[in-house]
């Protein structure tokens, strides 16, 4: 029988994986980098897929264990995406123009300005929400204090007012509908449908608002070498490391048990004395702010943030991310995020159509194209077939030789 | 009595304005009291008590049939539902309008009809959560629980035979070992006051009597008010009954003595 103590081999168990991370992002990829086996443009990508791990994590977290289907991460993503935006745009491209308070006008802001009648291009004004971001570490803060606000602002009067499940679900979507389509406006003065980019430096150094002045600073990094972008890769595998441990000590806690208990039965949790929103409402703001880092690291990689990346569609993806690798894992999270997207990788790279589609289709169907419905299979293969996801396969096809005991569900440990 | 406090005092004084029951010993002798309740459903009486008091430290038993507004009743008290008129004194506070958590960490806890645990949480977990003094959301983050707490849990298992099950998730348990752990559940949360709905409903005889002797070893230090249709399990109990029938009362007293009333043969007990 268990005895209540931790065994030495409980712990190495839920370790593993966390051991297994560390070694393949910190030590393998870049070995292999800086022996050239992968190209820089190979440990971008992954530090790209590992800035959707952090949301999908922060997803799992609240869906996974606490039961809110929350529709609307890529949003939260997006507001620390546009923080960082905003950050580098104001460090970018040199056009645009100096305007009355000795602002730069960013690149991409000056391009699709929204002038009043009358104006001339010389009356562009930076606009005051764009001024914060001028520094890095107010962008970081703000990166990830946005999101949790808007976490605070939705899940306080959700959760409070009970709003649950599917009810939950389209009320985010909802929003993140909105936002996109607040975002797309030219007149909101965030770059519109072309979103933020002509990123040129992240410029660590204090200086003046007026143009170019970083390019010359000792402090000033060229966002297109392969050094930074290959620090950027450092620092999401760290930043993914720590969240990633972080997510693991709550989940073991109480807090994270009474996740668990809202999951199951919320309304039996009120008459235990506990007030399921305010568990709710803690796993959703930690999510959003998760999220919000996960899409500060992911701007300076990609180089360019669209509203398209907060589309409805954006955050379903993440849904499918934590389903396809086991929901309530947080290891899940990562895996499901990573196959994922390296199938969308290995699958778009081929330029010819896929055999006997050339009968359906006109010239034949390639994979590219074909990718939602590879996608819908996918997600649809999960859920029919195989619930606990990715993570448990191991697990699965080594309990086909070896009977072990099925502990290591959600809570099983103390 | 002037020297009362001010706060005892308004709470007092309240309690008679708003209560007909003269005295303000009412306080002292009931530790929850009903006051002309009723809970009306889309036209429907549901409930329609006029006065119920339920003494400090008392056993309780509510027998009735189906319909009769029994968990209605509970519902009101833990603050599921609200009466449409009506109030409900705990402790001579008035708790009509508190909410459900509120009324929980005042020391009224609850057992619902179909054994309500946490499904993904073990045995043992499910107990951790309900230990009393741990619901401040942030402690959860680091509060670890004591080994007092720890024993108290096994020897409340340890009695209700599920010390096997400890890492056993409860949707794993028999429906029998589930109304066992809901009650060790309710149980260690140590309420003042336990609402105990059906709690013998699909168990064996002799599990049933260990539910009734574990229930009467409660009684000392705690009040409980017990909904149940098992007239076997209701005998074992030995208490005053209270009979609801289409939402009032319709009789009080021992079993022995309902047993002889006519009324309360032709609509539940059966000749």
């Amino acid at each position: 029988m268990h005895s209540l103590a931790n065994t030495a081999d409980d712990q190495l168990r839920r370790n593993l994986p966390l051991i297994l991370w560390v070694l393949l992002g910190l030590v393998v990829i870049p070995v292999l980098y800086i022996a050239g086996v992968i190209s820089i443009g190979t440990v971008n990508k992954l530090g790209r897929y590992l800035s959707f791990a952090l949301v999908a994590i922060g997803l799992d977290l609240i869906w996974g264990y606490a039961g809110i289907l929350g529709l609307c991460q890529a949003l939260f993503f997006c507001l620390g995406g546009y923080a960082m935006g905003m950050y580098l745009a104001h460090h970018g491209g040199p056009e645009g123009i100096i305007d009355k308070t000795g602002w730069k006008l960013p690149a991409c802001l000056f391009v699709v300005y929204p002038y009043k009648v009358g104006e001339v291009p010389g009356d562009a004004m930076v606009p005051w929400f764009w001024k914060p971001f001028w520094s890095l570490p107010n962008t970081i803060f703000l990166g990830l204090l946005i999101p949790g606000i808007f976490a605070f602002i939705i899940g306080y009067f959700g959760f409070r007012s009970r709003v649950r499940g599917v009810y939950f679900a389209i009320l985010t979507q909802a929003i993140t509908v909105a936002a996109q389509n607040f975002f797309t406006m030219n007149n909101m003065k965030f770059g519109g449908t072309n979103g933020l980019t002509r990123f040129a430096h992240i410029c660590i150094a204090r200086h003046p608002h007026g143009a170019d002045v970083c390019q010359q600073s000792a402090l000033s990094f060229d966002l297109s070498t392969d050094t930074v972008q290959f620090t950027l890769y450092l620092l999401t595998t760290m930043a993914i490391f720590v969240t990633y441990l972080l997510y693991c000590y709550i989940t073991q806690t109480r807090l994270g048990r009474i996740l668990v208990a809202v999951r199951d039965a919320e309304n039996t949790l009120r008459f235990s004395g506990y007030k399921p929103y305010v568990y709710k409402l803690f796993a959703f703001i930690l999510a959003a702010v998760t999220a919000g880092l996960g899409g500060l690291l992911y701007v300076p990689q990609m180089k360019i943030i669209t509203p398209y990346n907060m589309g409805a569609e954006r955050s379903i993806l993440i849904v499918i991310f934590v389903a396809v690798g086991g929901r309530g894992t947080l290891s899940g999270a990562l895996v499901g995020t990573l196959a994922v997207n390296l199938l969308y990788d290995f699958l778009t790279s081929f330029n010819q159509p896929i055999p006997l589609t050339n009968m359906l289709f006109p010239g034949g169907l390639t994979f590219a194209k074909a990718w939602p419905i590879v996608l819908g299979l996918l997600f649809l293969a999960v859920v029919l077939g195989y619930p606990n996801g990715l993570v448990k396969l191991p697990q699965h096809l080594l309990g086909k030789f070896k009977k072990a005991p099925d502990s290591d569900q959600i809570g099983a440990h103390q | 009595m002037a020297m009362v406090e001010g706060r005892a005092n308004t709470r007092i004084s309240e309690y008679l304005l708003d209560s007909p029951i003269e005295s303000r010993f009412s306080e002292e002798k009931y530790i929850l009291f009903l006051q002309g309740i009723t809970a009306v459903f889309d036209g429907f009486k549901a409930l329609d008590i006029e006065a119920l008091g339920i003494e400090h430290n008392e056993l309780r038993v509510i027998i009735g049939p189906n319909g009769a507004g029994k968990t209605t009743m509970c519902d009101i008290i833990s603050g599921k539902t609200r009466p449409t008129t009506g109030s409900v004194y705990f402790e001579g506070q008035n708790i009509t309008e508190t909410a459900e958590t509120e009324i929980a960490l005042l020391g009224i806890g609850r057992k619902f009809q179909t054994p309500t645990v946490f499904d993904s949480l073990t045995t043992y977990q499910n107990m951790e959560l309900a230990l009393p003094g741990h619901q401040n959301w942030f402690a959860n983050l680091y509060s670890k629980i004591s080994p007092e707490e720890n024993n108290q849990i096994l020897s409340i298992l340890e009695r209700v035979g599920l010390k096997n099950e400890l890492h056993t998730e409860a949707k794993y348990l028999s429906h029998g070992q589930r109304q066992w752990l809901a009650i060790s559940t309710l149980v260690l949360s140590n309420p003042k006051l336990l609402l105990v709905d059906e709690p013998a409903a699909g168990l064996t005889d002799a599990e049933t009597a260990l539910t009734a002797e574990l229930l009467l070893e409660l009684k000392g230090e705690h009040t409980l008010i017990i909904i149940e249709h098992d007239m076997d399990f209701v005998r074992q109990l030995d208490s005053p009954v209270t009979m609801l029938h289409e939402g009032k009362i319709m009789a009080e007293g021992t079993l022995a003595d309902l047993q002889q009333n006519e009324e309360v043969i032709e609509a539940y007990l059966g000749r």
